[in-house]
């Protein structure tokens, strides 16, 4: 009797196994973010105990200079950097994936994707000695967000050419010879053809490196002046000095702006596809149907 | 030494045209001479070198040596935005970020022509190819076919002097294959455009080429009209690419000047016209399977008679074709039509049979 009632367990466990790990897997990934939200709303400074619900953190947050300074800043340096990685990625990707015999290929290569493997406290280190031996000879650039630019433009490169190399490799060169054959020069190809054509490539790795600048802390550390703080760096300040809501509260925003993007864009992406499927598939529909008419007259 | 001379008439001509990447040739000394107006095949399984030979054409590749004259202008080093000449690639490559009008209208739009010329012409364009009604839709709404029709409406556009076709068919599935061959041989007829088309099918080549190259190694092995390369192969290896072929090595035993007679392993083979060779010297005999009779019954001649016993028969609706093992092992391929002779009905497996050919039938191979 106790057996059976045993491996039935045991059974009913083997059946949803999969749920379950689904389940834990997504606790491990979303447990730290739901519980971060519901203490944004707490309404005393309590960090174990949920003691009520009220928005005080957030009228704080609108109040709290250096969160909101913190917060523009990043925005702006996040833009720039994304900017200027993404420009400069396509560079390199278009050099790295379309001239294949180079002097100096594998250096440049190498050279390009080292800042995706160097320790980022190393960057940073190396990137402050740098720009202060720069400034002190010529004057520029004073420490701040132009340097905290630079420093994150340099990662962000790297991740700029490894995802826009990954399209450029995988898109059809017959349609650049193409546009060749029907009377473009090289740099008519490029922003007639190429271009359009990796654009996708060109945003995916403009909001990669969006991101990895606006939440990079290491380097914004190093690199950052006096009274110029990034909003991880406001954040990590206050976390220091003990618990303070109102960085829940910016994390909230912040999680569900992200969030609201990425559905957003699934949704609008997913809907593409599908009309394309469907269009696809009506004109094969019409191929099949002319053809029969054909073999039907004949 | 100077070939162009030898073919005035010539449109197109290649002269000594050499590729060579690093330590591969891939087009080998090809000199060959195309007319205005023709559509002209290169026909030779991958890696022969008529790919490459296209692109050298197009301007995609620079070659090593030669040289490529259209209209008695040298090309070679044209790029490929200078040359009166337009390709449509076996992918057909149409742009898929612009809609069927704009990318029949992007060659157009490159030399400058004004907008109301691109109207027409693009609305002609597509009136050829029976798009109008698709002007709009983006390349990945449409089928197959009428991708293929779109890549030859871009690459008309231009009105090239020369039109390249990569694999014209190749992407397309068997049953649309054939009906596009005639649309396709229709609308460049049309348009009176000259032609230098690749391809790997046989078919392809016999039924839209007004010349064929055949292609092997690099090299040119045989040009001429289907009929010629079909009937008169120059070579071994022409006779056995194109169709199928049975080949017999047998050394030269009489010349004479209006017969000669080849002795092979099975036999002796009698041909109608003299061979020209020295007694002795090693030839080989190519029949077509469709040049050969077959029969149960002993038939009423005494040259070129063969027998031995079926081994397999295939069936393939308007012909049939039998595998037929002669006494040492050898096989021949023999095919009938079908509904002509009705005797051959009653041909099945391991019946004896006797087999001949015509004395004119039978193509002699030098080499």
């Amino acid at each position: 009797m106790k057996t059976s009632s045993s491996q039935a367990l045991l059974r009913l466990l083997q059946a949803h196994f999969g749920k379950l790990w689904l389940l834990v897997v997504y606790l491990f990934l979303y447990g730290p973010l739901l519980f971060l939200i519901l203490f944004s709303f707490n309404s005393t400074r309590q960090d174990a105990v949920f003691t009520g619900f009220s928005t005080r953190w957030y009228e704080a947050l609108l109040n709290d200079s250096r969160l909101v300074g913190g917060f523009f800043l990043s925005l702006k340096v996040a833009v720039i950097t994304g900017t200027l990685s993404t420009i400069l990625g396509t560079f390199a990707a278009f050099v790295l994936v379309r001239y294949q015999r180079f002097r100096g290929r594998s250096l440049f290569s190498g050279l390009v994707s080292a800042p995706l493997v160097m320790p980022e406290v190393i960057i940073g280190l190396s990137l402050l000695l740098l720009m202060v031996a720069v400034q002190h000879a010529i004057g520029w650039p004073e420490r701040g967000a132009t340097t905290i630019v630079l420093g994150h433009t340099l990662l962000g490169m790297a991740y700029a050419t490894v995802v826009v190399a990954a399209r450029l490799r995988e898109m059809d060169r017959t349609i650049e010879e193409a546009a060749m054959d029907l009377g473009c020069r090289p740099l008519q190809v490029f922003f007639l053809v190429t271009l359009p054509n990796i654009l996708p490539s060109l945003v995916a790795a403009w909001m990669l490196t969006f991101t990895l600048s606006f939440d990079d802390v290491v380097i914004s550390e190093f690199l950052s002046g006096p009274g110029v703080t990034t909003l991880p760096q406001v954040i990590f300040g206050y976390a220091r000095r003990g618990v303070n809501p109102s960085i829940y509260a910016a994390a909230t925003i912040l999680i569900l702006t992200v969030s609201t993007g990425i559905i957003a864009y699934s949704i609008l992406t997913m809907r593409a596809q599908r009309r394309r499927e469907r269009d696809a598939q009506a004109a094969v529909l019409a191929e099949i149907r002319s053809v029969e008419e054909n073999v039907g007259t004949a | 030494m100077n070939q162009h001379d030898s073919h005035p008439s010539g449109f197109l001509l290649t002269e000594n045209l050499v590729k060579r990447f690093d330590d591969v040739v891939a087009v080998d000394d090809v000199s060959i001479s195309i007319q205005k107006g023709e559509i002209f095949a290169l026909l030779g399984s991958s890696g022969c070198g008529k790919s490459t030979l296209l692109r050298i054409l197009a301007g995609f590749e620079k070659p090593t040596a030669g040289r490529v004259l259209l209209n008695g202008l040298d090309i070679a080093s044209f790029p490929p935005y200078e040359r009166p000449i337009n390709m449509m690639f076996q992918s057909y490559a149409l742009f898929p970020h612009l809609n069927i009008w704009d990318n029949v209208a992007f060659g157009l739009k490159r030399e400058g022509m004004p907008p109301a010329q691109i109207k027409t012409r693009v609305e002609e364009m597509l009136e050829l190819v029976q798009l109008t009604a698709y002007a709009k839709r983006k390349p990945h709404q449409l089928s197959g076919g009428q991708q293929q029709r779109v890549a030859l409406a871009r690459s008309l556009a231009k009105k090239p002097q020369l039109l390249l076709l990569d694999e014209p068919l190749g992407a397309l599935d068997k049953k649309l294959r054939q009906r596009t061959q005639f649309e396709l041989v229709h609308i460049i007829e049309s348009v009176g455009v000259t032609v230098v088309m690749v391809t790997h099918d046989q078919e392809e080549a016999m039924t839209m080429a007004s010349r064929i190259a055949v292609m092997s190694h690099g090299r040119v092995l045989q040009v001429g009209t289907p009929q010629e390369i079909y009937e008169c192969p120059t070579n071994r290896f022409v006779a056995d690419f194109i169709g199928n072929i049975n080949l017999f090595d047998g050394q030269l035993s009489v010349d004479e000047h209006d017969r000669s007679e080849i002795t092979i392993d099975q036999g002796v083979v009698h041909i109608d016209h003299g061979i020209g060779g020295s007694i002795g010297m090693p030839l080989t005999i190519a029949v077509r399977p469709e040049k050969i009779y077959i029969s149960k019954t002993r038939p009423n001649v005494n040259v070129n008679l063969f027998s031995g016993k079926v081994r397999e028969i295939g069936y393939f609706g308007s012909y049939s074709s039998f595998i037929v093992e002669m006494q040492d092992g050898r096989t021949v391929v023999v095919t009938e039509p079908n509904g002509s002779r009705l005797e051959n009905i009653d041909i099945t497996w391991d019946d004896r049979v006797f087999f001949w050919w015509d004395e004119a039938d039978p193509v002699v191979l030098t080499h």
